[in-house]
């Protein structure tokens, strides 16, 4: 594993472009774009003000800025350095802003969510779509580009339409049976959206494009409900994580539960591997020489490995504060491996720990328990690979064959507070509050070997 | 006795005085009055008695005491002591013999109440300690019976109690169900007006945001623009269309044609997954009916068997199963049947498997079959016999080498041959030359023979090649199938795909033969295990049990493929995982990458030699 070097960077807004090429990171109120491989800057861009969100064009071409502080949206071209596009919301004001898939169109929020305004960059022509609704997730787009689904909220009722993106025709509206719709997402195939209600109650629809209701679940009552929601690649599977500390899983045909993954926090199941991250003060025997380059740099930060814990092993666990809006538990963050074969979970009440579940099999498969609070993980585009990172200056990776914990070299304790993988999945952009660097997984072949190896031996 | 001891005057003889005194102070106590008797009646009982009558008769008054005494003793019933009057006689004589008689019955009389005494004081004695012991008996019972009542009463009270206590618990389960009942009513009504609430906030709301959407938005914002050098072109390089009435129904179109191909797509899915199931369950099928088949004649001798009428069908469905046609329509009926046999046959070779097991039980407990090892012996010695054989071929072709090498010796330097047997006769020269000429032939025959050997190899090792495809196919589905099974049913299956699986290509001829029962007709990889095949199948479940056992080698193999197919995941055991955790943290080490590298990719270049050694 290679490090590059430190790169300055605001607001954690750093992305590779969807083709794999640049990356895109800010500083204040520039925008760079370096080359992925090279790390060789590409292009400097001045925008008028602090930049807060940066979204690349789904063909790589153009990247978005928004400037959310003052209602703008600044376009840069990376084919014409010299082209520029400047969107002024106005006494509107802005809170959002993203890229159509087709990446020739804008769409920005105004403030108050009083309308969507569609900005085109082919023609001057200007769409707006009232009633958006101010939920969690009120905007999909379907996978393939085709269609738009907006969550709308009008005369105290929640619905949905449907966009075609080529023209930003409505195609349907429809009325879902919410009480406060709190969010809504495509399912990968384009032709099942799921909408769930907000966390007052448990409840999940399932739509079909035409806008047909294909089935409604709900686990329970009364308590608090859905927390999170994933689909699988595949659209084969819908895991929705709730705050009974519970996933449970559809399956597209009949969209009833298969399963429940419950997270206790006293693991005893022997097929379990609790991987348990340990600090480790001295470096043991295994290898000769100390690490030259940890050994230049200063030595403030230990180093850690997993060990694997013997059964039963109780994860350390949150006391809820009861009183509070917003309790840390339930299913927080859930995300199925690119190939449907893993699903990583975390519960908020066991802060520190990621489950991860075997979907062929539907069991748990392993618990990385770390030190700190996990503050993001994700999965390698290609590869069963997990990234996690707990704001330390570490990076954690999983895979089938087991665990790894990578100190991050360099000045000065570099704390990662998220990560994103490149499209290519051989690299990883770890971003900490105003630094970041990238992590080159790419391995000669002898490494390839041992990896191999180790996949045979597990 | 009494009234007689108050009759007797108290101012008596001395010894009368003790016994009155006796009989004061003992105040007529039976058994006190007993001993004093028996201490008087001891010796001075004579002269007591003596004295005691002299004392009630004397000298003046026998007369009187005589009449006194006739009077007692004829109003007691004993004849008068006077002689019967005869006549009119005032005076009548005294008759001693009536008085000696009376006498004597009154000692008999006497004597008998004494006894008499005797029996009723013992028993008197008894009845007391008996009495004694009943007082003693009734006051215990009278103490258990309080005390048991005083227990009733403790248990009545507790029950009481707990009554008592069980009410509360139900009023307080009855309070807390109402209270539940009313919180959640206390819930839903405030629910209702969370949700009235937000209702009316949110139309104010929207109010504001209306009015704020006219003001923002109707007052000709200048500010709100998009300033672009120049407007690019779209992705797909199309000009945006004009909304009409047909860019709508053509969206409608694309639409449902996306839903169409989804539901296609699903639809092949589902039809690819049933056409896989069919075919593991015709293959189920297959596998049972093969492996059923050398059973059937058991059963058949058996006739009251009834898995005999069963097998009989499976035959028909065999020779069903020849069109394989059928199976790719699902038809109803079609299905239905396959599945109904197939559950017939699971149940056979369920029961068979059962019967199986326990014979196989029996035989662990009868001990070993003699069967069991002759057939060991015979695979010993069938063994032997191979590798005899092979030691010989591999003699005959070192011989044959070594002849050729010599041939080949002697034709390759004929030169200087020809130089050292100049010395030779011309005929022998002659013969030789013959000989070289016959050998010459021979070698070109060899040549064209080794030529034709090598295109047969090559043909053969492309043949060989299609057949492991094939092969591996087969075993892939094979091991498809085997999981459906259960361990011990799929352990059966397993060893007879580990047989017949380099013969699957002529699977059916394979069954025809085994229904035949000839035991040469199945050709396989393995000659031993097929010899045991044949012989085992058929033979008791012991012997077929270590033909299981005997085929784990064969099968062994076969699972390797197998393992190549399917990518199994197997359980990783701790030393494993800890290894790799090792292997992890090595590589973890950011600086020290490169002497991991280099390790590693050493380890790689080494096998690489090692690899290309091998060929």
């Amino acid at each position: 594993m290679n490090f590059s070097e430190v790169f300055k960077l605001s607001s954690l807004l750093c992305k590779f472009s969807p083709d794999g090429k640049y990356l895109a990171s800010c500083i204040q109120y520039r925008l760079v774009v370096r080359d992925a491989n090279t790390l060789q800057i590409l292009q400097l861009y001045t925008c008028l003000d602090q930049i807060q969100h940066l979204e690349w064009s789904a063909d790589s071409l153009f990247i978005l800025c928004a400037l959310y502080k003052r209602g703008l949206v600044q376009v840069w071209s990376l084919e014409q350095p010299e082209w520029h596009c400047k969107i002024d919301e106005g006494s509107a004001g802005l809170v959002a802003s993203c890229w159509s898939p087709d990446g020739r169109h804008i769409l920005n929020t105004t403030e108050f969510h009083l309308r969507i305004t569609v900005w085109s960059l082919c023609t001057k022509s200007v769409s707006y779509i009232k009633y958006p609704k101010a939920c969690q997730q009120g905007i999909t787009f379907t996978r393939d580009g085709r269609y738009l689904a907006l969550a709308e909220r009008r005369d105290c009722r929640d619905y949905v339409s449907i966009f075609v993106c080529s023209d930003w025709q409505l195609l349907r509206h429809f009325d879902t049976d919410t009480q406060d719709l709190a969010g809504i997402e495509w399912a990968p195939n384009g032709c099942v959206l799921a909408v769930w209600d907000s966390c007052l109650e448990y409840k999940v629809l399932l739509y079909s494009l035409d806008g047909r209701l294909l089935s409604a679940f709900c686990a329970y009552e009364w308590s608090l409900g859905i927390k999170s929601v994933a689909w699988s690649p595949s659209s084969q599977f819908l895991a929705i994580g709730s705050y009974d500390g519970k996933v449970r899983i559809l399956n597209h045909v009949t969209w009833k539960m298969i399963t429940e993954f419950g997270h206790p926090a006293t693991v005893n199941n022997p097929k379990i591997v609790v991987y348990k991250e340990a600090e480790k003060s001295p470096p043991l025997g295994h290898l000769a020489c100390p690490p030259p380059r940890v050994a230049a740099g200063p030595l403030t930060s230990s180093e850690s490995k997993y060990e694997i814990a013997s059964m039963p092993v109780s994860l350390q666990t949150l006391k809820p504060a009861a009183d509070r809006a917003n309790p840390r538990i339930g299913i927080g963050a859930l995300a199925f491996s690119p190939d449907n074969y893993f699903l990583a979970t975390r519960n908020d009440s066991v802060p520190n720990a990621v489950w991860i579940w075997d979907i062929r099999k539907l069991r748990p498969l392993a618990v990385l328990e770390q030190l700190c609070t996990v503050r993001a993980f994700q999965w390698g585009p290609q590869q069963p690979r997990l990234a996690i990172c707990t704001g330390g200056s570490k990076v954690y990776l999983w895979s089938p064959a087991g665990c790894v914990s990578v100190q991050v070299p360099g000045e000065g304790d570099f704390q990662v507070l998220s990560l994103c993988w490149h499209p290519s999945g051989d690299s990883l952009a770890l971003l900490s509050k105003d630094h970041f660097c990238l992590c080159f997984l790419e391995m000669e072949e002898g490494m390839r070997m041992a990896f191999g190896q180790r996949g045979d031996c597990t | 006795m009494g009234d007689w001891m108050t009759v007797t005057d108290p101012g008596l003889s001395s010894e009368s005085k003790t016994i009155s005194q006796y009989t004061s102070e003992t105040k007529m106590s039976p058994s006190s009055l007993y001993s004093q008797q028996v201490l008087c009646s001891s010796i001075p009982l004579s002269k007591n008695v003596h004295s005691y009558f002299s004392a009630f008769c004397t000298e003046e008054n026998i007369e009187q005491s005589i009449s006194y005494l006739d009077q007692e003793l004829t109003t007691f019933g004993f004849p008068s002591l006077y002689e019967e009057s005869k006549g009119k006689e005032t005076k009548r004589g005294l008759n001693i013999v009536a008085v000696l008689n009376c006498m004597n019955e009154l000692l008999v009389l006497q004597r008998k109440n004494l006894l008499a005494q005797e029996n009723v004081e013992t028993q008197n004695l008894k009845l007391g300690s008996d009495m004694d012991h009943l007082q003693n008996c009734y006051a215990k019972l009278k103490e258990q019976l309080e005390t048991s009542r005083r227990e009733m009463i403790g248990l009545q009270e507790r029950d009481r109690q707990l009554q008592c206590k069980n009410r509360n618990l139900h009023q307080l389960l009855k309070n807390e169900k109402d209270e539940v009942q009313k919180l959640q009513n206390i819930i839903a009504s405030r629910a209702t007006q969370y949700n009235h609430d937000m209702k009316r906030k949110e139309r104010e709301y929207n109010k504001l945001k209306e009015r704020l959407h006219q003001l923002v938005m109707n007052k000709k914002d200048k500010k709100i623009a998009m300033e672009v050098l120049n407007y690019v072109g779209r992705a797909d390089g199309k000009r945006g269309s004009w909304r009409t009435g047909k860019t709508e129904a053509r969206n409608e179109d694309e639409m449902y044609k996306i839903l169409l191909n989804d539901y296609e797509y699903r639809q092949k899915q589902i039809l690819m997954e049933n056409a896989e199931l069919k075919k593991v369950l015709q293959q189920m099928k297959k596998e049972m009916i093969s492996l059923l088949s050398p059973q059937k004649q058991k059963p058949r001798e058996r006739a009251d068997d009834s898995t005999g009428t069963v097998i009989s069908d499976i035959e028909e469905d065999a020779g069903e199963l020849s069109r394989e046609s059928i199976w790719d329509l699902s038809c109803e009926t079609v299905r239905e049947q396959l599945t109904n046999s197939i559950r017939k046959q699971w149940r056979i070779l369920k029961s068979h498997v059962e019967k199986l097991d326990n014979q196989v039980s029996k035989v662990h407990l009868e001990g070993f079959n003699d069967e069991d090892v002759i057939s060991r012996q015979d695979h010993e010695q069938e063994t032997e016999k191979l590798e005899l054989e092979i030691q010989q071929c591999k003699e005959m072709i070192k011989t044959q080498q070594q002849l050729l090498q010599q041939q080949l010796a002697t034709a390759c330097d004929d030169d200087t041959t020809s130089l050292l047997r100049d010395c030779y006769l011309l005929e022998e020269k002659e013969r030789l030359k013959e000989e070289w000429s016959l050998f010459k032939e021979q070698k070109k025959n060899f040549e064209k023979e080794r030529r034709s050997f090598t295109e047969a190899a090559i043909r053969l090792g492309l043949e060989r090649k299609a057949f492991e495809e094939e092969r591996a196919s087969w075993l892939k589905q094979q091991f498809l199938n085997m999981t459906t099974f259960d361990h011990q049913n799929s352990e059966n299956v397993k060893l007879f795909s580990a047989f017949s699986g380099s013969s699957d290509r002529d699977t059916p001829t394979l069954h025809s033969r085994s229904r035949q029962k000839k035991p040469h007709g199945v050709p396989s990889g393995s000659p031993v295990c097929t010899s045991k095949l044949t012989k085992s199948l058929p033979a008791s479940p012991s012997t077929s049990d270590f033909c299981q056992t005997r085929s784990c080698a064969s099968e062994h193999s076969s699972s390797i493929n197998v393992l190549n197919i399917t990518t199994e995941e197997t359980k990783p055991n701790q030393v494993g995982r800890e290894c790799t955790n090792q292997k992890w943290s090595m590589s973890s080490r950011p600086g020290s990458q490169e002497g991991c590298y280099s390790g590693c990719s050493l380890a790689y270049t080494n096998s690489h030699v090692e690899k290309d050694d091998l060929p």
